[in-house]
C-alpha cells in the first residue's frame, strides 16, 4: 500500500504486526481504517487529535502515579487509532477468558472453603498457606450462587506466531473497565462513521449487566438474611443498595471508580461512611442509617476491615468480614480474592481446569515456572538469560528482573536469592509481544506526523452473572510508551486505545432481567445521601461563593488604579482599602508596623502607596495560600473531588477550566491581565452556579450547598455593608454596587448616581434582589428547617429568625443612613448568628469524622 | 481439630490412670481512656479449647459495661473466638473470663528420644497433598519471618539424624539460656531479628523466635495461647510469665502429632499448661483485639490468676 501515512511505519523483524502480513499486505480488518485515514487531509487527522486531547483535559480524566514527581493528576493518554479485532479472533478470546473466570471462581471458593485441590496435591500447600493474601478469616464466607469473582481483568499479548496468551489475571479489584467506557466515548467522537461501518460492538450493556447481576444479588443476599433473622412482614427495599468503596482521591485510579460510581449509579462512599451494627453494614446518610446489600469495592483485600485483617488500616470498615461471614452483605469481588494474583499458580492451571471443569484449558498463560518447585528451580536458574523473574505474591512488591539485564556478578548474586528463598519467586518466558500501529504527532520528534508502531497488551474484562461469565466486547488496550518497551504498565507511563470489537451482525442485546422497577418503588428525592457528602456540599456551597465575592471585590479594587487618577479615587478608595484588608487579600498592617487591626473598619488609617497596593492585589490574585482567589479556587476543586460523581461532566468541563485557567505559583499578571482573568473566572463562576440552581436535583444535599452559598453571602454582604456605612458620606457608593452584582438594577431603576437610601433598600430589604440581605435570610430559613426531620429549630436558625424580624421593622427613612449605629449593630449581629448557624450544622451533621479508629492488642 | 487415636503421644488409657488437674483461672483485662470511647469493636480469643489433652468444666466472659451485639464462632484454625459491639459511651472497659478445665498429664521427657530424626517429618512435609493441617503451619506469617539466621541459631540442636522432639528439646533449653526475660525490652511490633540480636524478651517474642528457626528449617511450628500455674506447688520456684497471658510451641512430629514445648520455662508441656487456642503466631489468637472510636489516650491492665483446685472440690 502506497500511503504517506505509512512512511515510517516500521518493518516488524521478530514479533507479530497487528496490521501488517508477513508480506507487508494489510489485514483485512484494518483497511478500512488506513483508507479511511488516506482520504484524509493531514488537517483533518490533526483536528482529530486535537479533539481528543481536549477531551481527555476538559473530562478530566487521569490517572495518579505514586512515583510521579508532579504527583496525582496525571492526564489519562490515548492514542487516536483503535486498536480493531474481528469477531471470529475476539470469539476464541471470549471463550476462553469465560472459562478462565469460571476456572478461578472455582479454585477461590474450593481453597475458602473445602479445600479438595489441597487435599488432592492439585496446588503446593505453600501457594495458598504461603500466601499472604490467604485470609483466614475470610475461610467460610458464603457466596449467593457460589460466585466470589464478581468481576475478572485477564491481560493477554500476542507472540510471534499469532496466538493470545494470558500473562496475568486480576482478580481482586481489577481496574481498566471504566478507562475503557471512557475510551469509547472520546475516540467514538473522532471516528463516529468508522465506527458504524465497521460494526464496532457497544460496550455499555457490559455495565448494565455488571449492575444488574449485582442488584439480583443484593436482593437474594436481602431476602436470605432477613428469612435467618425470622423477620418476614416487612420487607426489605425492593431496590437493594449497592456502593462503590473507593480508598480515596489519592488512589490511582480514582477517576475512573467516580467515572464508574456515575456511570452505575452507585454512591461512591469511603470506609467511614460505612459502619457495622447488629451484623449488617450500615451507609451513615442524613436520614439515618442505610442498610447496605452489596459493596463493590476498590480497597484491597486485607485493608477492608481492621478488626480482622490489617489492624492499621484506615480505609476499610470495622467488622466487614464478620458481615460477610453471616452473608449479610455482598463483597464483589469477596475478600480474599487476592490469593488468585500470584504468577505461581498459571503452571498449575491446566491440570485444575481438567480436574474442576472436565475441559482443557483454551488459552495457555505466558510459560511460567514456580521456583518452590525444586526442578522448576534449576531450570529457572540455567535458562535465567531468557526469563523475567517476578515475585511470587504481590505482597512481595519487587520490580521484575530480566535475566538479559544482569552482569555475571549480579546474575550470581540473583542467584544466591533465588536460592535462599525459592517459593518467593516464579519465571516467564519473555514473550516478544505484537506491535499495533499508533498515531505520531509531530510533537514526537518525527518531522511529519504519521503511522508508527508500539508494543501492545489486551486487558479484557468478565463479570459474573446468575447464567454464568459475561465478556465485555471491547478491552483496554495498552501501549507501550515508556523508555522499557518490555513493561506494559500504566503505572510506568503507558498509554492506551480504544478497542474495536467487530461484530457479525450488530446485536441486539436482549434484556438480561425482567424490568425491575415498579410504580411501588420509584424514588423520588436521595435518601442515600452520607454525612460525608452533605458536608462536601455545604462547604462547596461556601467556597463557590466565597470566591465569587473575592473576585468582584478584587476586580473592583483593581479598576480604581486602572481607571482613576491618584488624585481623583475618591474619598471611598480608602473604605475599598480597608474591605481589601479585611478580606486578606492586602494587608494594611504591615506599613502601620504590625498593629493589631481594629475590627471596626474606621477610615483606612493609613493611605498606602498605589503602587504597593496594586502588587498586593495583583498577588492576592494568584495566591495560593488561604485568602487569595487561587487558594480559594483550589479549594473549590478539592471539594469538588470528593463529589466528583455528583457533579455532571458539564460541571466538570468548567471546574476544569478554572483550574488550568490559575494553575497557581505563576508570575504576578500584568494589572490588564489580571482584570481579563477575573471576568473570566467570574464567567465560570456564574456558569457554576447556574449548574446549582438549574441542572441539580432539590434534594437534601442541594439544601446544604445552598444554605452554604446563603451564609457565606450573607456575611459578605454584612461585612461590604459595614464598611460602607462608616465611611466618608461624601465617599462614591458604585463600589458596593460593583461588588455585590447590583450596579446594573440600580441604574436600571434609578438612572442617577447611587445615593445611600435607595442603594440600602435593595442590598437590605428587596427582596427580588438575589444579593441583598433579605434574600439570603429567606432561604437560610426556608431550608434550614428542613434539613432533618426532627421539629427542633436550632437556637442559631431561631436567632436568625428573630433578627430577620428586626431588619424587616426597620424604616428606611429613619434607619438608612451612613454611620446609623442601630443598623451598624444589626449587622453585627447577623454576623454572629450566621457563624452560629454553620457551627450547628457542623456539630450536628459533620461531626461522625472528628474521631478515627485506634487499633488495640492486648495479650 | 482432633488428634488421631493411633498416635502413641496422645491420651492412653494408661496415661489415663492419672487422674486428671483441674484449675481455674481468672483473667481480667481492663481498658482506661481519656476521653470517652462511643464505640466499641472487640474480638476476643479467650476461650479456653476443648482438645485431647484439656476438658473444659465451665467458661464464662463477662463484659462492663454490657456490650450489644455478642456473637461467637470458631475461626480458621479450631479456636473459639467470641466478639462484641459496644456503642454505650464510656470510659472503662473491663473484660473478665473465667473458666474451670481440667487436664490430663502428657507424656514426660522420656519418650522424646524416641521420635524419628527431624529429617523424616521435614521430607513429609514437602509432599504435596500430605499432612495438610500441619502444613497451614509450615510458613511465614505477619510476626514470624523466616530466615538463614534463625536457621543458623537452630543448626546445633537439629544435627543429622537427630530425632525430632529430642532436637526441640534441645532448643528449647537454648532459647532459655541465651535470652533473658525482660519485659522492658520488646513490645508486640518488635521483629524477630531485633530479638534475636537483642537477646531479650518476653514469652511471645521467644514463642514466635523458637516458630522461626523451626520454621526456617522446614518444620510446621504454631503458636499456643494460654495461662500457666500462678502458684507453684511447694519447694518450686513461681514460673515465669504467670500474672499474665502466656504463650508457647507446639512442633508437629510425623509419628507422635503435635507436641508442645514452653521455651520461657525450658520445659516441655504437661499439665501445667492451660490452651486457650492456637494459630500460626500471636495476631491469629490475640486474646483481645479491637478498635475503638475515640478514648484519646489509653492505658491497660492485665492480670491473670490460675488456682489449682483441691480434689475434693473436683
Amino acid at each position: 500500500m502506497n500511503n504517506p501515512l505509512l512512511a515510517q511505519y516500521p518493518a516488524a523483524l521478530h514479533g507479530y504486526d497487528e496490521m501488517f502480513k508477513a508480506g507487508g499486505q494489510a489485514r483485512a480488518h484494518w483497511m478500512t481504517l488506513l483508507e479511511h485515514l488516506g482520504a484524509e487531509t493531514p488537517e483533518a487527522m490533526r483536528q482529530r487529535v486535537e479533539s481528543v486531547e481536549r477531551q481527555v483535559h476538559e473530562n478530566g480524566v487521569t490517572y495518579n502515579i505514586y512515583a510521579d514527581p508532579k504527583g496525582m493528576q496525571r492526564p489519562w493518554e490515548i492514542d487516536v487509532l483503535p486498536f480493531i479485532l474481528p469477531a471470529a479472533e475476539w470469539a476464541a478470546i471470549e471463550g476462553a477468558v469465560r472459562q478462565r473466570a469460571t476456572l478461578l471462581n472455582r479454585i477461590l471458593t474450593d481453597i475458602y472453603g473445602a479445600q479438595t485441590i489441597l487435599a488432592e496435591g492439585l496446588l503446593p500447600s505453600a501457594l495458598v498457606h504461603g500466601h499472604a493474601g490467604f485470609l483466614r478469616p475470610c475461610h467460610g464466607i458464603p457466596h449467593v450462587d457460589n460466585v466470589a469473582l464478581h468481576m475478572i481483568a485477564v491481560d493477554l499479548a500476542r507472540s510471534p506466531d499469532g496466538r493470545w496468551w494470558v500473562v496475568t489475571d486480576r482478580t481482586q479489584a481489577p481496574s481498566g473497565a471504566g478507562y475503557a467506557l471512557e475510551n469509547r466515548s472520546v475516540i467514538s467522537r473522532a471516528f463516529p462513521d468508522l465506527l458504524r461501518e465497521l460494526k464496532v460492538q457497544p460496550i455499555t450493556g457490559y455495565f448494565d449487566t455488571l449492575r444488574d447481576s449485582l442488584t439480583h444479588w443484593g436482593r437474594q443476599c436481602a431476602a436470605r438474611s432477613r428469612a435467618d433473622s425470622g423477620a418476614s412482614a416487612v420487607p426489605h427495599e425492593a431496590l437493594p443498595l449497592i456502593v462503590l468503596l473507593t480508598p480515596g482521591q489519592f488512589n490511582e485510579t480514582y477517576y475512573e471508580q467516580t467515572y464508574l460510581a456515575r456511570h452505575l449509579g452507585f454512591p461512591l462512599v469511603e470506609g467511614n461512611d460505612l459502619t457495622v451494627r447488629n451484623g449488617f453494614v450500615w451507609l451513615k446518610t442524613l436520614s439515618g442509617p442505610q442498610r447496605v446489600d452489596v459493596i463493590l469495592r476498590r480497597v484491597d483485600d486485607d485493608f477492608c476491615d481492621p478488626l480482622e485483617l490489617r489492624s492499621d488500616s484506615a480505609l476499610g470498615v470495622v467488622g466487614l468480614t464478620d458481615v460477610a461471614r453471616r452473608g449479610n452483605v455482598v463483597i464483589a469481588n469477596g475478600l480474599g480474592s487476592n490469593l488468585l494474583e500470584s504468577g505461581a499458580l498459571l503452571g498449575y492451571l491446566p491440570a485444575l481446569c481438567r480436574r474442576l471443569l472436565g475441559q482443557s484449558l483454551l488459552m495457555p498463560s505466558v510459560a511460567t515456572w514456580w521456583c518452590g518447585e525444586p526442578a522448576a528451580l534449576e531450570e529457572v536458574i540455567a535458562e535465567l538469560g531468557h526469563l523475567i523473574v517476578k515475585p511470587a505474591f504481590p505482597q512481595l512488591r519487587q520490580a521484575p528482573v530480566f535475566g538479559q539485564d544482569l552482569n555475571a556478578e549480579q546474575r550470581a548474586a540473583f542467584i544466591a536469592k533465588l536460592r535462599a528463598q525459592p517459593q518467593n519467586y516464579v519465571a516467564q518466558e519473555l514473550v516478544k509481544v505484537s506491535k499495533a500501529p499508533v498515531w505520531r504527532s509531530h510533537s514526537n520528534s518525527h518531522s511529519e506526523p504519521g503511522i508508527g508502531a508500539s508494543a501492545v497488551g489486551l486487558r479484557v474484562f468478565a463479570c459474573a452473572t446468575p447464567t454464568g461469565y459475561v465478556v465485555m466486547p471491547g478491552a483496554l488496550t495498552r501501549v507501550a510508551t515508556g523508555p522499557d518497551s518490555r513493561v506494559i504498565a500504566m503505572q510506568r507511563g503507558g498509554a492506551s486505545k480504544d478497542t474495536w470489537i467487530q461484530a457479525v451482525n450488530l446485536p441486539h442485546a436482549p434484556p438480561l432481567m425482567p424490568p425491575s422497577i415498579t410504580a411501588d418503588n420509584l424514588i423520588r428525592g436521595d435518601t442515600r445521601l452520607s454525612s460525608r457528602v452533605v458536608e462536601d456540599l455545604f462547604w462547596y456551597g461556601r467556597y463557590c461563593e466565597r470566591c465569587d465575592d473575592i473576585t468582584r471585590l478584587l476586580r473592583t479594587a483593581l479598576e480604581f488604579l486602572l481607571h482613576t487618577t491618584p488624585d481623583a479615587r475618591g474619598r471611598e478608595w480608602p473604605t475599598v482599602q480597608a474591605f481589601c484588608s479585611w478580606s486578606g487579600l492586602i494587608d494594611l498592617d504591615e506599613e502601620e508596623g504590625h498593629n493589631a487591626t481594629s475590627t471596626v473598619p474606621a477610615v483606612a488609617p493609613s493611605v498606602l502607596d498605589d503602587l504597593l497596593v496594586e502588587q498586593a492585589l495583583l498577588d492576592a490574585v494568584t495566591a495560593t495560600d488561604g485568602h487569595g482567589l487561587v487558594g480559594n479556587l483550589q479549594r473549590v476543586l478539592r471539594v469538588a473531588s470528593h463529589l466528583r460523581e455528583r457533579l455532571s461532566v458539564d460541571n466538570w468541563h468548567t471546574l476544569n477550566q478554572l483550574a488550568q485557567r490559575h494553575p497557581g505559583a505563576v508570575q504576578r499578571p500584568t494589572l490588564a491581565a489580571a482584570i481579563s482573568m477575573l471576568n473570566d473566572t467570574l464567567t465560570s463562576l456564574m456558569t457554576l452556579s447556574g449548574f446549582a440552581l438549574d441542572g441539580m436535583t432539590r434534594d437534601q444535599g442541594w439544601r446544604f450547598m445552598s444554605v452554604g452559598r446563603r451564609l457565606e453571602r450573607l456575611q459578605f454582604i454584612g461585612k461590604a455593608l459595614e464598611h460602607a456605612l462608616t465611611m466618608p458620606a461624601d465617599g462614591n457608593l458604585d463600589w458596593l454596587l460593583e461588588i455585590t452584582d447590583s450596579i446594573v438594577t440600580y441604574r436600571a431603576r434609578y438612572m442617577a448616581q447611587p445615593e445611600w437610601l435607595p442603594v440600602l433598600d435593595l442590598l437590605l430589604l428587596d427582596e427580588s434582589n438575589p444579593r441583598s440581605l433579605v434574600f439570603q435570610l429567606n432561604g437560610l430559613l426556608q431550608f434550614l428547617p428542613r434539613l432533618t426531620s426532627e421539629d427542633s429549630a436550632s437556637d442559631g436558625t431561631a436567632r436568625l429568625a428573630c433578627l430577620h424580624a428586626q431588619l424587616l421593622a426597620l424604616d428606611p427613612q429613619v434607619h438608612f443612613e451612613p454611620g446609623n449605629t442601630q443598623l451598624l449593630r444589626l449587622l453585627g449581629d447577623f454576623e454572629r448568628a450566621g457563624a452560629a448557624v454553620s457551627e450547628q450544622l457542623g456539630q450536628r451533621f459533620f461531626s461522625y469524622t472528628g474521631d478515627v479508629n485506634h487499633a488495640s492488642f492486648t495479650p | 481439630m482432633s488428634l488421631p487415636p493411633t498416635m502413641p503421644m496422645t491420651p492412653t488409657s494408661s496415661d489415663s490412670n492419672i487422674a486428671p488437674v483441674r484449675y481455674h483461672v481468672l483473667h481480667e483485662t481492663r481498658h482506661q481512656y481519656q476521653r470517652s470511647v462511643t464505640l466499641s469493636q472487640q474480638m476476643l480469643h479467650m476461650t479456653p479449647r476443648v482438645f485431647g489433652w484439656q476438658q473444659v468444666i465451665s467458661h464464662d466472659i463477662s463484659v462492663t459495661p454490657l456490650p450489644q451485639d455478642w456473637a461467637g464462632r470458631t475461626d480458621y484454625f479450631g479456636n473459639a473466638s467470641r466478639s462484641f459491639t459496644l456503642t454505650t459511651p464510656h470510659r472503662t472497659l473491663i473484660v473478665r473470663g473465667s473458666a474451670t478445665v481440667a487436664l490430663l498429664r502428657r507424656p514426660d521427657a522420656m519418650r522424646l528420644a524416641a521420635s524419628p530424626a527431624w529429617e523424616h517429618t521435614r521430607a513429609q512435609l514437602r509432599m504435596r497433598g500430605q499432612a495438610l493441617e500441619p502444613s497451614k503451619f509450615l510458613f511465614e506469617s505477619p510476626h514470624v519471618m523466616c530466615s538463614a539466621e534463625l536457621a543458623h541459631y537452630a543448626a546445633p540442636s537439629f544435627t543429622h539424624q537427630r530425632p525430632l522432639l529430642e532436637a526441640a528439646f534441645d532448643l528449647t533449653q537454648r532459647i532459655y539460656n541465651d535470652f533473658e526475660f525482660d519485659d522492658e525490652a520488646t513490645t508486640i511490633s518488635t521483629p524477630l531479628h531485633e530479638v534475636l540480636v537483642g537477646r531479650r524478651g518476653v514469652c511471645q517474642d521467644f514463642a514466635h523466635l523458637m516458630i522461626g528457626c523451626l520454621r526456617s528449617l522446614g518444620l510446621a511450628a504454631r503458636y499456643v495461647s494460654g495461662y500457666i500455674l500462678t502458684t507453684p506447688p511447694p519447694g518450686q520456684p513461681r514460673m515465669v510469665g504467670a500474672d499474665a497471658s502466656h504463650a508457647w510451641v507446639s512442633i508437629y512430629c510425623s509419628h507422635a502429632g503435635w507436641v508442645d514445648f514452653d521455651p520461657t520455662n525450658r520445659r516441655l508441656v504437661q499439665d501445667e499448661h492451660i490452651t486457650l487456642g492456637w494459630g500460626r503466631d500471636f495476631s491469629d489468637v490475640t486474646p483481645m483485639r479491637g478498635t475503638v472510636l475515640g478514648g484519646g489516650a489509653q492505658s491497660l491492665e492485665v492480670s491473670v490468676t490460675v488456682t489449682p483446685l483441691s480434689d475434693s472440690s473436683a
